[in-house]
């Protein structure tokens, strides 16, 4: 066993701060009636199930992607043990074969050749231009090349029954669950009529369509480039596995970042008014007349002269990326926190004047203690609603600054930078295309997921709704 | 009503000097003239002299807000804030990076980002608005459904892939128009048809379904049902009453960006190669030239605010409820 040496990053911290204050919220949420009941309305969505699940499992890539470590270096016995510069995840771990099984260039998804051709020396007929084969893709098929779709659909099926049984063993242990001191068989049926307060329905088809694609594209990794290879033959299913991280990162650190000013800031000029409220009204007018994208630019640009003029702050490069990626969030947590701002304000000036508050004012309890108890329950609604309407547009921008040159750092994997790097592709001929479109279905996915999430949430807290 | 436009001009003026005053510190306190100089040299030629000369080119080398060496009110004018800050309120931005004056540029690019962002828009309106009056009208049957889950589709997926999409579909593949590129006069339109079609499409998802919400919370309204019960058509009384009185909320988000319209879009023009004030900006951000960029911040805030107060008057011409006394 290779020593390591546990690296513990700042965004490492503030995703595991926000599973903790997730859990946390969970625990806060059981004990209050309303939310409960709003969460259950939320549980018994369809839509809504189906898609958190999805969103779970692109959470727990992330989780497994967010505990890092520095491998040990073999070094020569009794010499003190040294660690290598290149930080590498969990996540890295269990993917080893995708991290490192590295082809010369680009491949073709499945393929057995290279993209390009090249001069090779074969025995006998001297220098040979051909396609070379990839040192991994497919190795194991050695001479019979053209049974690809045979060997792969062979595998493919294999891995599909296997994730048939695992769902099976779910699907059985969640009607256990559903039907516990019934008639054996009641579970199950009440699931599939669609009987029960939560939709387990909508989760076990959400988790068998998962199971299905990812049990045995997992398998089929291990033998082919599922998604081809990038131009320094990089898989590209690893590339997508690691981006999904920083999407993760930017969509969630952001509003956790913007949340408790825009929290604190819209209470306060709402409740106290005068001129608490004239001036936190002026600084977030100011702030919004600032074309969003522009201000970002502006600060990024900053930062990057920060970063780029103090290297010695750092001592992996992971860890300067990250630092920009937080800088980002920060920035786009800065720019985005006025329009809840200015709806918890409005939202306080409503409740300010209404019977209960009043007569807690006239009790004499203190106006933090009205906030905290009377007030911020119930702008509750609002704060859930923005924090799940925020993130599909987080993520979506995150590929659009990148694409401009003010995202995350380029050494970072991220849907935004495989964009960038493989767009300029499609003018080759033939056209490379797998790198973009696996990049664009994976984040339309992620999007599309959260979105459904979202409306769910809304549907079930909005009181207009 | 001239009353209220001077007024809204006046509160104006802080919210831009906030702008300014903010620009200013990101710009030259987060880091200072020397840190630029480092950057824009490069880590080669950095001698004290050359963060110097660069500085001295630039009138960065004076000092920020007060400047104790001058006498009378040279100690205020004769600073980076008065010089490269306070002076965009007279419209001088200063040069740019590759010398040329960033306002005659600024006013020479602001045609071609018109010319992709007018039509754009009025389009896009065009298709979005009557796309949801068509949803709204169709609500609640399998249309209106799937009409729904196809605007949530289409606003999952990202922007870059429409215009990365758009180009190979209609430009490489079937070579209908040119790829990039930009002309004056009437061969124009060629390089115009598929921008403006990609910023259409790209469009469609989120506005039709934000149009929709819209148009159906009016349609639970009383003086429709009041309208119904007058026996008049439904085509009538969506035409006649609901499309007129959703007109307001529509504005709000609709009469602000009109002016942001000069500032184009950064991604199409950027990806297809029209010099206007969107691939200025993003040059700019590339070259890290800080004078540029800080000069787009304050103009964009200016059109900002000029929509804020459009949007304004814009109430009081379609809704009689509202004046402004």
């Amino acid at each position: 066993m290779m020593g390591f040496q546990i690296v513990v990053l700042w965004s490492d911290i503030l995703i595991w701060l926000l599973l903790a204050a997730g859990i946390g919220f969970a625990v806060l949420i059981a004990r209050n009636p309303p939310l409960l009941a709003a969460w259950r309305r939320v549980g018994a969505s369809r839509v809504g199930m189906a898609s958190a699940t999805v969103l779970l499992a692109f959470i727990l890539v992330g989780l497994l992607d967010s505990l890092h470590y520095r491998p040990a270096l073999e070094g020569k016995p009794g010499q003190e043990t040294r660690y290598a510069v290149e930080v590498l995840s969990v996540l890295d771990a269990l993917a080893t074969p995708l991290r490192t099984r590295n082809e010369k260039t680009y491949s073709e998804p499945f393929a057995t050749r290279l993209y390009a051709k090249e001069t090779v020396d074969v025995p006998g007929q001297g220098a040979v231009r051909e396609y070379p084969r990839l040192k991994h893709g497919g190795k194991h098929l050695a001479e019979r090349e053209d049974e690809v779709a045979a060997d792969a659909g062979f595998t493919a099926f294999r891995a599909g029954v296997l994730a048939f049984l695992c769902w099976l063993a779910v699907a059985g242990l969640a009607s256990g669950a559903v039907g516990r001191g019934e008639a054996p068989g009641t579970g199950w049926q009440r699931i599939w009529r669609g009987e029960t307060a939560f939709a387990w329905n909508a989760v076990l088809v959400a988790l068998a369509l998962m199971l299905l694609v990812a049990v045995p594209l997992f398998w089929l990794s291990g033998q082919y480039h599922v998604f081809g290879t990038d131009k320094v033959g990089q898989d590209v299913l690893y590339q997508i596995l690691k981006s999904v991280r920083t999407g993760l990162i930017i969509g969630l650190v952001t509003t956790l970042v913007m949340l408790p000013m825009a929290v604190l800031l819209g209470i306060v000029a709402g409740y106290f008014r005068g001129w608490a409220d004239d001036a936190i009204q002026y600084l977030y007018t100011v702030l919004n007349s600032i074309p969003g994208v522009l201000l970002i630019a502006a600060a990024v640009l900053m930062m990057q002269v920060v970063i780029d003029t103090h290297p010695q702050w750092f001592s992996t490069a992971a860890e300067r990326a990250d630092l920009r990626l937080l800088a980002l969030c920060f920035i786009l947590g800065i720019t985005s926190w006025t329009g809840l701002c200015r709806l918890l304000r409005g939202e306080t000036l409503k409740l300010r004047e209404l019977e209960y508050i009043q007569a807690a004012q006239a009790f004499g309890v203190s106006s933090w203690r009205i906030i905290v108890r009377h007030i911020l329950p119930n702008l509750m609604h609002i704060v859930i609603i923005a924090l799940v309407m925020d993130f599909s547009g987080l993520v979506l921008a995150e590929a659009v600054l990148s694409y401009v040159g003010i995202g995350v750092d380029p050494t970072m994997t991220s849907f935004g930078t495989m964009i960038n790097n493989a767009r300029m592709e499609l003018g080759r001929e033939p056209v490379v295309w797998w790198s973009l479109a696996a990049a664009f279905a994976a984040m339309f996915i992620l999007v599309l997921a959260a979105n459904l999430f979202a409306d769910a949430v809304r549907d079930a807290f909005d009181p207009r709704a | 009503m001239l009353a209220y436009i001077v007024r809204r001009l006046l509160y104006a003026l802080p919210i831009l000097i906030g702008v300014n005053l903010i620009t200013f510190a990101l710009f030259f306190v987060v880091n200072t003239p020397d840190d630029m100089a480092r950057m824009q040299l490069g880590v080669k030629r950095v001698t004290p002299e050359a963060i110097e000369k660069w500085k001295a080119e630039r009138g960065y080398d004076k000092p920020l807000l007060f400047n104790g060496d001058a006498a009378g009110l040279a100690a205020v004018t004769d600073t980076v804030f008065f010089r490269k800050s306070a002076r965009m309120f007279v419209g001088d931005f200063g040069r740019a990076e590759d010398g040329r004056d960033i306002a005659r540029e600024i006013a020479n690019r602001m045609g071609p980002s018109l010319a992709i962002a007018l039509p754009t828009f009025v389009l896009g309106l065009f298709v979005t608005v009557s796309f949801a009056l068509t949803l709204a009208f169709f609500r609640a049957t399998a249309f209106d459904f799937w009409g729904v889950v196809l605007c949530v589709a289409m606003m999952s997926i990202s922007g870059l892939f429409y215009i990365i999409g758009g180009q190979y579909l209609i430009s490489k593949v079937w070579r209908l128009v040119p790829i990039s590129g930009f002309g004056g006069g009437l061969e124009a339109w060629r390089f115009l048809v598929l921008p403006v079609l990609i910023g259409v499409v790209s469009g469609i998802g989120s506005s039709t379904r934000w149009y929709r919400t819209i148009f159906l919370e009016e349609v639970g309204k009383d003086y429709v049902r009041t309208a119904r019960a007058k026996g008049l058509p439904e085509t009538l009384v969506f035409f006649r009453h609901i499309l007129r009185n959703a007109l307001i909320p529509i504005l709000t988000g609709v009469v602000v960006v009109i002016p942001l319209l000069f500032m184009g879009s950064l991604l199409t023009e950027s990806f297809f190669g029209i010099p206007g004030l969107g691939s200025y900006t993003i040059d700019a951000i590339n070259a890290q030239d800080f004078a540029v960029v800080r000069s787009m911040v304050f103009i964009g805030s200016l059109l900002y605010i000029v929509g804020l107060i459009l949007t304004d008057i814009s109430y009081t011409l379609v809704d009689p409820r509202i004046r402004f006394e």
